[in-house]
């Protein structure tokens, strides 16, 4: 069988993803006994338009991005949103909460108007093109993302945590955030992260997304007993998944 | 003579999109262009609003290879708005985080950006077959300074244990140890590194060009962490406070990157500028390894910044055992960082891997943030690299379109440019 050609493509976003990719270190070179990467322009030179496994990092800002994606995604059999801004917009979505105008005023003031400054409403690549699978997270879990690439080439389905933090934070042992009088998304992001915020004493910002079917009620009456309100609890959503956290509600 | 017309949308091998326009005709050159064309993702205006305990988890993200410096930026201002004291022990424990995301970026550039080109390879995937041991002291460089920052930050990229008034959680002394242990074995590598740069140094083109230079100045101290603004144009330094003074930042219409100037048309920041500033104080290892390649105060080659990297791998390095000395002989004291919303607004300012880094909040009663201004290190430096370019074409007109690429693409490269950190656009042409 030959290798699957990959290409890996960054929209908006800090690269930190692609970076989770570098940081494989010598992993790095048994990928490549599986894989041919074709097109990775923070890593390569080389470059390519026949690819059989896109894999998008970032979030799509621009119309002209999203008719790359459009290109993008007719070109490859499989495509993977890589990180929280490609899965669910992630930090980027903050712009969201206020008109594009004012947002492009405050950073650029008197030259807001020129067109190259020219900005859309935040969106995740499955808002704009079909995604095949998504490796969740800001920035993504190395070994998660090895994993469904292994899947992938061998033609198996990945299987992607759809519990909450909670149970991988229960299982390392960690005292509740809310404890110590924090607010922390656990009890309705999505695991396969390991816990890893709350086991360095930090609060669960949500970076995987919401959990499928998350368990509102339950996270109502966690906020009750600790005192908390929804608000509360919404102003920490909205980080990384603002409009989400408006559908959920 | 031949007609150049080099095009080279979004530079391979860099941090975020760049573009390169060169047209000349008949030895006249009629267009030389360093193109950032990102759409911003406004971070200042995002971050209006939310929390004083959010702001370093929001702007980490600006940028991945430089989420510790951005996050300690963004931390110290915050500290000061909210009028925050810290101990010694989280100050040498941030220094230390930041000393292992410079030694990262710098291992990552040099190692894996910069390095296909000086061994005439496209990436470093074929270098892996073609000089696999130059590419294993690279890992082992790379992945130390990872799990550096993955001991005091939680983890490698977007750390999660700095608050505002400490950490969230603290490495144990053994872990602290140990890792003084691989750094005193990883200046071996470092010299390894240094010695292949070194062999490959006449690669790199001799061009020279004037060019004020700005970085952090802390006496007695190369500094990437604490002091006043200093440019080889003046002698006097600029606090901090005043760095809008010094950037005086405006919008071009080839950049949604906005681009600043000081004393002249552009000045410099990064490894390069901080050596200018400071390498007198370089430590005695870091000297030693300036001194292989004779690199000099006043050095104005763009090119030699990969150089200046090398000598910083081998700085950070040793001032590192200093203060794990330092720290290990006081134990680690248990913290708990308690910190109440106030109004106020402060700065912080630090040395990004690729130069000096601003970032300024203000902050209402409730420590919601009213008001935020960051002025990035690679906005910093696009003004200088159209400077160079104007400077380096004429004088290699004659070498042929693929070369003048070349030597362009390296020039960027060695600019070590983190051009997400700043905006973020994308090209539909590339495709």
């Amino acid at each position: 069988m030959s290798k699957p050609r990959v290409a890996i493509f960054d929209f908006a976003c800090c690269e930190g993803c692609q970076l989770q990719i570098v940081n494989l270190e010598e992993e790095i070179l048994n990928l490549l006994d599986i894989i041919q990467p074709v097109e990775w322009r923070e890593a390569m030179s080389e470059q390519s338009t026949e690819y059989d496994i896109a894999i998008i990092e970032g979030s799509i800002t621009r119309a002209e991005d999203e008719e790359r994606l459009k290109k993008i995604r007719e070109r490859a059999k499989i495509l993977i949103a890589l990180g929280a801004c490609a899965t669910i917009g992630g930090v980027n979505k903050l712009k969201n909460l206020f008109p594009l105008q004012d947002v492009r005023e405050i950073v650029y003031a008197k030259h807001a108007d020129m067109p190259h400054l020219n900005t859309m409403a935040t969106k995740a690549v499955d808002e704009v093109v079909k995604v095949d699978y998504k490796v969740h997270g800001c920035p993504i879990d190395k070994r998660e993302f090895t994993y469904i690439l292994r899947c992938l080439v061998l033609g198996e389905k990945p299987v992607v945590p759809s519990f909450p933090v909670c149970v991988e934070c229960k299982k390392n042992g960690n005292i509740c955030r809310f404890e110590y009088n924090e607010i922390c998304l656990g009890p309705i992001t999505r695991a396969g992260c390991g816990a890893k915020c709350p086991s360095n004493g930090a609060w669960c910002f949500g970076c995987r997304g919401l959990v499928d079917n998350p368990n509102v009620n339950a996270a109502k009456d966690v906020m009750d007993t600790y005192g908390k309100t929804v608000d509360d609890l919404k102003a920490k959503i909205l980080l990384f998944n603002f409009e989400q956290e408006q559908v959920n509600g | 003579m031949a007609k150049i017309n080099i095009d080279v949308h979004h530079v391979t091998r860099v941090e975020g999109h760049g573009n390169i326009r060169v047209r000349a005709n008949d030895g006249t050159i009629e267009e030389v262009q360093w193109q950032v064309p990102e759409a911003p993702r406004f971070f200042e205006a995002m971050v209006r609003g939310r929390s004083f305990e959010d702001i370093q988890t929001i702007v980490s993200r600006i940028c991945g290879i430089c989420s510790v410096t951005h996050s300690l930026a963004a931390t110290k201002a915050v500290e000061e708005a909210l009028g925050v004291e810290i101990s010694e022990q989280t100050d040498i424990l941030r220094i230390l985080m930041h000393y292992g995301e410079q030694l990262e970026s710098h291992s990552l550039h040099v190692g894996y950006l910069v390095a296909p080109d000086l061994l005439g390879q496209k990436s470093v995937v074929p270098l892996a077959a073609s000089h696999p041991d130059v590419v294993k002291t690279i890992i082992k460089i790379h992945r130390l300074s990872n799990e550096w920052m993955e001991l005091i930050g939680g983890r490698m990229t977007h750390p999660v244990t700095i608050k505002p008034g400490g950490f969230s959680k603290l490495p144990k002394e053994k872990e602290l140890r140990d890792l003084k242990n691989r750094l005193t074995d990883i200046i071996g590598d470092l010299h390894i590194l240094a010695d292949v740069v070194l062999s490959l140094v006449d690669k790199l083109p001799d061009f020279k060009r004037d060019t004020e230079y700005i970085a952090l100045k802390q006496p007695e101290l190369y500094t990437f962490y604490h002091g006043n603004i200093a440019s080889t144009d003046t002698p006097k330094v600029v606090d901090i406070h005043q760095f809008e003074s010094v950037a005086n930042e405006y919008v071009t219409p080839h950049s949604t990157a906005k681009w600043t100037k000081w004393h002249r048309e552009s000045y410099a920041v990064g490894a390069l500028a901080r050596f200018n500033i400071n390498g007198d104080l370089l430590l005695p290892e870091a000297k030693k390894t300036a001194g292989k390649f004779g690199l000099s105060k006043g050095t104005c080659n763009p090119y030699m910044n990969n150089v200046a990297q090398v000598v910083e791998c081998v700085q950070v390095v040793e001032h590192s055992l200093e203060l794990l000395d330092k720290l290990l002989s006081k134990g680690i004291v248990p913290e708990i960082p308690k910190v109440e919303p106030k109004a106020g607004e402060g700065v912080g300012c630090v040395e990004a891997p690729r130069g000096i880094l601003f970032h300024r909040y203000a902050f209402n009663g409730k420590g919601e943030c009213i008001r935020a201004n960051i002025c990035i290190p690679t906005n910093q430096n696009h003004a200088n690299i159209q400077k160079d370019f104007e400077a380096i074409v004429p004088q290699i007109l004659d070498q042929g379109q693929d070369q003048i690429r070349l030597l362009l693409e390296m020039l960027v490269r060695a600019y070590d440019p983190c051009i997400s950190c700043s905006t973020h656009y994308l090209d539909v042409e590339f495709v």
